[in-house]
């Protein structure tokens, strides 16, 4: 834990800092009213959600090119943390569209992908803990998160290719997008703190996988003296 | 407003609730770690 101050620091430090922009510093959105400050939350989640498939993606390609178990640790960790921020994803969006559709929830391409992606997640995990052979385990899930990841330019893309109930880009989705300057610094900062707390939760869970390999390790020496002792 | 706070209060509770998890596998897998370094010591007497 000690090793992780480097990143617990500056994380808790964007945080604290992005949480007094958000409810003091960023104004208050002339249409939706103060329901609004849940963009600074749900589209970092997005975006991190995001973030672990194209990890697991990465990761899993590399774990299939090296066959290095550390490649699969990383890939197993950003599935359970991208999952983590998906279900964050879903929780603070229709929250936020009730207030403002009218509704919390509608098959439209852009949450009905978002939701599949999340499945895929779940997917990806449960399929972890049902193979009990590790290398068949690294092999399947490596090639399920490699095709998992493929879910993520749909989501993504889904409001630009189709006509959705969710609202087109606030950046880069045409003239009309953008953000006022103190927004665009709040959401930007937000997305800082995210990307920081992803990669905190990340290094957590790999410390796991790591020790939970050298106690199965042990555990082998353990049982290899025992017999020769015999 | 009530669907801000709840937001907010969803998001910190989940989050709260996987650093508990990871904070508690990880103290549950070092506490096993010890407890095997310590019999591997044993078997080596």
């Amino acid at each position: 834990m000690r090793s992780l101050n480097w990143l617990l620091f500056p994380t808790l430090l964007l945080i604290l800092i992005s949480l007094y922009c958000i409810f003091i510093y960023a104004p208050t959105e002339s249409s939706m009213g103060e329901v609004q400050r849940i963009f600074y939350f749900h589209v970092p989640s997005a975006w991190t959600g995001f973030l672990g498939i194209f990890l697991v993606f990465f990761c899993s390609i590399l774990f299939l090119i090296k066959n290095d178990r550390a490649w699969d640790i990383r890939a197993a960790a950003a599935a359970e943390v991208g999952a983590i921020f998906t279900t964050m994803v879903l929780i603070s969006g229709p929250l936020w569209a009730k207030p403002i559709w009218g509704i919390y929830w509608t098959w439209d391409a852009k949450l009905t992908s978002l939701f599949v992606l999340w499945l895929i997640y779940l997917g990806y995990l449960l399929l972890r803990r049902l193979l009990e052979s590790p290398i068949q385990r690294a092999r399947l899930s490596a090639v399920f998160g490699i095709i998992g990841a493929i879910d993520v330019p749909i989501v993504y893309m889904s409001n630009r290719w189709w006509r959705t109930q969710h609202p087109q880009p606030v950046m880069g989705g045409g003239e009309s997008s953008g953000l006022e300057p103190s927004m665009l610094f709040t959401f930007l900062l937000s997305l800082t703190a995210f990307t920081f707390l992803f990669f905190l939760l990340w290094r957590m869970r790999c410390r796991i996988e790591e020790s939970a390999d050298r106690l199965e390790a042990l555990h082998r020496e353990l049982n290899t003296r025992l017999q020769e002792g015999k | 407003m009530n669907f801000l706070f709840a937001a907010y209060t969803a998001i910190w509770i989940v989050l709260s609730w996987y650093l508990f998890s990871l904070s508690r596998r990880q103290k549950r897998v070092e506490n096993e770690l010890t407890r095997m370094e310590a019999k591997i010591k044993e078997s080596l007497k």
